[in-house]
């Protein structure tokens, strides 16, 4: 069986999973460089997917009373606060703003300057906003470990829990390399982002995407988006924001690639995403057969006791 | 003009500090002492065959006891843990050889079933041929049993655990062995004892060896076994397991010495479960443990190429 591949660069993922003439792969390209932090898309996912309060807390730490990706959270809008020189994130041919008296909303390193301006010479301050969501890895851990079948891969090469069937064992919380999916306490099952599965089916697109008023979530055939993601961040580049660079896109890299991929401005740390994660599964075969080579010893170690002196 | 920094920041940088990843939701005690009960299980099964083979009835009662104790409490912690316990029979709707727990569902459950047959033809004397068979069975599942836990943990994306995956089936091994010898050394009287004793030795041996091998390879990463409550378990782990050897070896023979060693050993198999688990959820705690080697890795990627 050539499918079921645990690792590395994989073309035609559902056909891997063994869907004969599956639709093409689609997939999120989020673009944080026009991410505006509205949250429209955390909203427009609690609303379709009928998703629970997540708890109604201040965080403190900014504008991101959310938190983290959870199992009531499948969009999460990430908010950082940065003493760093400000880019010029839009297009240079954009009309500059018209002049208009500045409000000090005392936030940290405001001086005389919008700080979400784009002439000024603020050089203190940035904010960096991003909408975070379910990666839907190439080579998935979470639905390889699941003991169940609960998790499974779709037609579209998203990952999929299926609620009837989960049991709340929580293998796959641990095995997610992104901290994404997550077990809801009082219902004792995991949830996570379905790429909204079900508008997919009838060829609509995910509920986050369509809210998102600035085409920061983009949705699409992943090939496309790929390609169209690496227009875009050439496009930055030469416009000077060398600090533009894609996250997940690349099908070489430690998951193989992800159906939801990211155009960043800062470290992956820094929105709270690892730098270089790898599918835990692409070491399962070295795994099991340290477990093996540990059986044998156990039952070398039994043979050795009964060895040699008579009691 | 700001100021380059000509040093790095001591702390890697994070999304506020926040954990990149999901603390496991794995309830303790259950796993932990699933862990544990299920390596002197599957130990005590291969103790309880050996017995049997070289004449050894009480040892061989005392193992089967273990075996299927071991096995049927170690079942209830797991459903217990899940968070749908009535679902517990979905665990056996596939198998799957990507997912240790399914591979272990699949072998817990025929363990617990033949080591349960065993004991219950060994206490009452019906079917002892049905017995021994299912003790030879038993015992032909006990090793993957103790040691498959470790692929369990290890396939995730813990930093501690995974990292550790060389080590930790020779640490589970080692520290079911030693809790199977250690818990027949408490029930069997001395002269029927000396496979016990020395199956809890040699599994001290391996249990120590790679408990030290694992904290010397890891780096960064062997932090969470030494510092807090982990460090604490492991440590303790250390000196009980030692004591245990230090006790069957020099008093052996004498029956008080022997249990207090047995003790010593099964608490100390206990502590190094609680301990390696207990890691495993620091190391998941603090982004840095994620960060930091994994900067490392792509550091020491661009170099070699």
């Amino acid at each position: 069986m050539s499918g079921h591949r645990l690792s590395g660069a994989l073309h035609d993922v559902s056909a891997d999973a063994g869907y004969a003439d599956p639709p093409p792969r689609m997939g999120f390209f989020t673009d944080t460089s026009i991410c505006i932090g509205c949250k429209a898309c955390e909203v427009a996912c609690k609303q379709w997917n009928d998703v629970p309060e997540d708890g109604l807390l201040l965080t403190g730490m900014s504008y991101d009373n959310t938190g983290e990706l959870s199992a009531n959270t499948w969009r999460h809008v990430a908010f950082i606060e940065q003493s760093a020189p400000i880019v010029p994130v839009l297009d240079k041919e954009l009309p500059a703003p018209a002049a208009r008296p500045v409000t000090d909303l005392g936030m940290p390193g405001l001086r005389s300057a919008d700080p979400q301006g784009t002439t000024t010479n603020d050089t203190d301050l940035r904010w960096l906003m991003s909408s975070d969501v379910c990666k839907h890895c190439t080579h998935a851990a979470c639905l390889d470990v699941c003991p169940t079948g609960a998790l499974f891969r779709t037609e579209f090469g998203t990952v999929v829990v299926q609620a009837d069937v989960c049991n709340g064992c929580g293998y796959c919380v641990p095995a997610c390399p992104y901290g994404v999916i997550d077990q809801r306490k009082e219902d004792g099952r995991v949830f996570k982002c379905t790429l909204c599965y079900d508008r997919l089916k009838v060829g609509e697109e995910p509920a986050c995407a369509k809210a998102c008023p600035t085409q920061s979530i983009q949705f699409g055939e992943l090939d496309e988006l790929r390609e169209r993601a690496d227009r875009r961040v050439s496009e930055l580049h030469a416009q000077g924001v060398d600090v533009a660079r894609l996250y997940g896109q690349d099908p070489d890299d430690g998951v193989g690639g992800d159906g939801a991929f990211f155009l960043l401005l800062d470290e992956p740390e820094v929105y709270g995403l690892p730098p270089d994660p790898i599918v835990t599964t692409r070491d399962l075969v070295a795994i099991w057969k340290h477990v093996g080579a540990a059986a044998v010893t156990l039952l070398g170690a039994g043979a050795a006791a009964f060895l040699g002196r008579r009691r | 003009m700001r100021e380059q920094r000509l040093v790095p920041d001591a702390e890697p940088s994070s999304y506020y500090g926040k954990p990149i990843l999901k603390t496991p939701t794995w309830k303790q005690p259950d796993v932990p002492l699933y862990l544990f009960l299920g390596g002197a299980a599957g130990a005590s099964s291969v103790l309880a065959e050996g017995a049997a083979l070289s004449g050894r009835p009480a040892l061989q009662r005392a193992a089967r006891f273990v075996a299927a104790g071991g096995a049927g409490l170690g079942s209830v912690a797991l459903v217990h843990d899940l968070g749908r316990p009535e679902r517990f029979l979905n665990m056996l709707r596939v198998f799957k050889p990507t997912s240790p727990l399914s591979v272990g569902s699949w072998i817990l459950a025929p363990f617990a079933s033949l080591a349960s047959l065993a004991l219950a033809s060994d206490l009452t004397g019906v079917a002892p041929r049905v017995g021994r068979a299912a003790g030879v069975g038993a015992a032909a599942l006990g090793p993957p049993l103790a040691t498959y836990t470790a692929a369990l943990l290890c396939n995730t994306a813990i930093p501690a655990w995974h990292e550790g995956y060389r080590e930790m089936p020779f640490l589970f091994a080692g520290s079911g062995t030693s809790a199977a010898g250690g818990l027949a050394m408490i029930a069997t009287p001395v002269d029927q004892a000396g496979p016990a004793r020395r199956m809890a030795v040699i599994g001290a041996a391996v249990e120590l060896v790679a408990s030290e091998r694992i904290q010397q390879r890891l780096g960064m990463l062997a932090e969470p076994y030494q510092q807090g409550r982990p460090g604490f378990f492991m440590r303790t782990a250390r000196a009980l397991t030692i004591g245990g050897v230090a006790g069957s070896v020099v008093g052996g023979r004498s029956r008080a010495v022997s249990v207090v060693a047995g003790c010593a050993y099964a608490a100390g198999s206990v502590l190094t479960r609680f301990g390696v688990f207990q890691a495993g959820l620091a190391s998941a705690k603090d982004p840095k443990y994620v960060v930091v080697p994994q900067r490392e890795r792509m550091r020491e990627r661009t170099l070699t190429r």
